[in-house]
């Protein structure tokens, strides 16, 4: 009786998870056509229709995005630039708020039980948040299909990445770096599944340093966050273990977002009414996201999310090349 | 174990501040909102004008509607579009009071380098806030 309501539990959700795709694509479609009608003449659509559709995408977009174990943004930028009105001076804006705000509200979580590092994530922060102002002034000033080519580029780069890299769970540091004994970096790590306590420390640390300054200049650039970097960077790089680099890439994306929002927010580049639905939505979906990933396998959630971001990432290619307008 | 028990003291204030200044940030954020979309506040853009607004490039935009850049949303709290910058502004801000938060514990344990860590990292979010590095 138990294993027909857990089969019929996991069936709903698989069909709740196919509703949201195809809800997804639909909302990739309609407003498709009308955005080329909003940026050559005044849109005929009621102005509400605009934020509530972002509201209702970015749900669905933050119900995949937590399972498949990428931040919002990443998913977001590509998305909502290529198949909504608005420019990407704006979708950017809001996409940095998105990637933000999740990494906020995860945050205190993290710290409290042991899955963020906050010596491992102060350095590496501190890099990334000098190099995303540098990131956003660049995007602001460079044309948007300029910056909609490179975006694609990256997104389809993104998509490459989810699909070839490989993780360890527990990463093997046969000698911690210098620099990071100096700094302090090392931690124990509970591993629930065996119950044990597992030292871990890190190495490679100015090699590390450096890539976050380019993450971190990636991400105020396009507006995307960069969990998708964050933890191959920490977990492959540095040997920080896989759950910990996950959870240590959260609060490195909250403080590397906000140098680059602040500079967006100054700039006149975050229009509330675009900004405030996505990031409602991507949170309230998060929450739906994080009950799937118990009940669903996270590597078809994943498989999905690569396929969207190549669409996407063809899609906001082409758009910055003027083919597919 | 000293800098274990010293590393999860940080840890646990930074998230109790970072908690706290989160909720603040979103309840700023959802109030703001509301009071924007319900027009409870004359919004300095009108909404039905956004969707010819929306599609122009941030410099197009500021120059088609007039609207001030840097901290101005700050004295113009009577539109409900400048309103809603609220939450986003405290959001932005929580990084910074987290980080200000933990300083006192590495100037008690004497620890120059994260304090130094600390300090840039504030500085690096206070100037970006001031739109000091403009456009």
């Amino acid at each position: 009786m138990k294993q027909r309501d857990q089969a019929g539990q996991h069936r709903n959700f698989r069909f709740l998870l196919w509703l949201s795709a195809t809800a997804l694509l639909l909302c990739f479609a309609l407003p498709a056509e009308a955005a080329v009608v909003a940026a050559k003449a005044a849109s005929t659509t009621a102005w509400w229709v605009w934020p509530l559709s972002l509201f209702v995408v970015c749900f669905f977009l933050g119900m995949i995005a937590v399972p498949a174990g990428v931040g919002g943004g990443v998913l977001f930028v590509p998305i909502v630039g290529s198949f909504f009105p608005f420019h990407l001076d704006f979708v950017r804006g809001a996409g940095l708020l998105v990637a933000m705000a999740s990494a906020l509200a995860a945050g205190p979580s993290l710290l409290k039980n042991g899955m963020a590092n906050l010596r491992l994530a102060m350095p590496l922060a501190l890099a990334a948040s000098i190099s995303s102002i540098g990131g956003a002034k660049l995007g602001l000033a460079l044309p948007a299909n300029v910056v909609q080519i490179a975006l694609g580029v990256t997104i389809l780069g993104i998509a490459a990445l989810m699909l070839s890299a490989k993780k360890s769970e527990f990463p093997h540091v046969a000698q911690p770096d210098p620099l990071s004994q100096k700094l302090g970096i090392h931690g124990v790590f509970r591993d629930v599944i065996s119950g044990k306590d597992i030292p871990w420390h890190v190495h490679r640390t100015p090699m590390g340093l450096v890539l976050f300054l380019i993450i971190g200049f990636l991400g105020g650039l396009f507006g995307v966050g960069a969990g998708w970097a964050n933890v191959p960077g920490l977990n492959l790089l540095m040997g920080v273990p896989l759950k910990v680099a996950a959870g240590t890439s959260s609060m490195i994306l909250a403080m590397a977002s906000s140098s680059a929002t602040w500079y967006y927010l100054d700039n006149g580049a975050i229009l509330p009414i675009i900004a405030v639905p996505s990031v409602i939505g991507m949170m309230m979906g998060a929450r739906i996201g994080a009950h799937l990933l118990t009940v669903l396998k996270a590597s078809v959630i994943r498989n999905m999310v690569i396929a969207i971001l190549l669409f996407a990432g063809v899609r906001t290619l082409l758009k910055g090349m003027g083919w597919w307008i | 174990m000293e800098p274990d028990r010293q590393s999860a003291s940080e840890q646990l204030t930074y998230a109790a501040v970072l908690h706290w200044s989160t909720i603040i940030g979103f309840i700023a954020l959802i109030v703001t909102f509301v009071v924007y979309m319900l027009g409870w506040l004359p919004a300095y853009v009108p909404l039905d004008k956004l969707p010819h607004l929306w599609g122009l490039s941030t410099t197009e935009y500021l120059k088609a509607t007039g609207t001030p850049t840097g901290w101005s949303w700050l004295f113009m709290m009577n539109k409900g579009d400048f309103a809603s910058q609220l939450g986003i502004a405290i959001l932005s801000g929580c990084s910074i009071f987290c980080i200000a938060a933990i300083m006192p514990a590495y100037a008690k344990s004497k620890n120059l380098t994260y304090i130094a860590i600390c300090f840039l990292e504030i500085v690096v979010l206070v100037l970006s806030a001031s739109g000091i590095f403009g456009h």
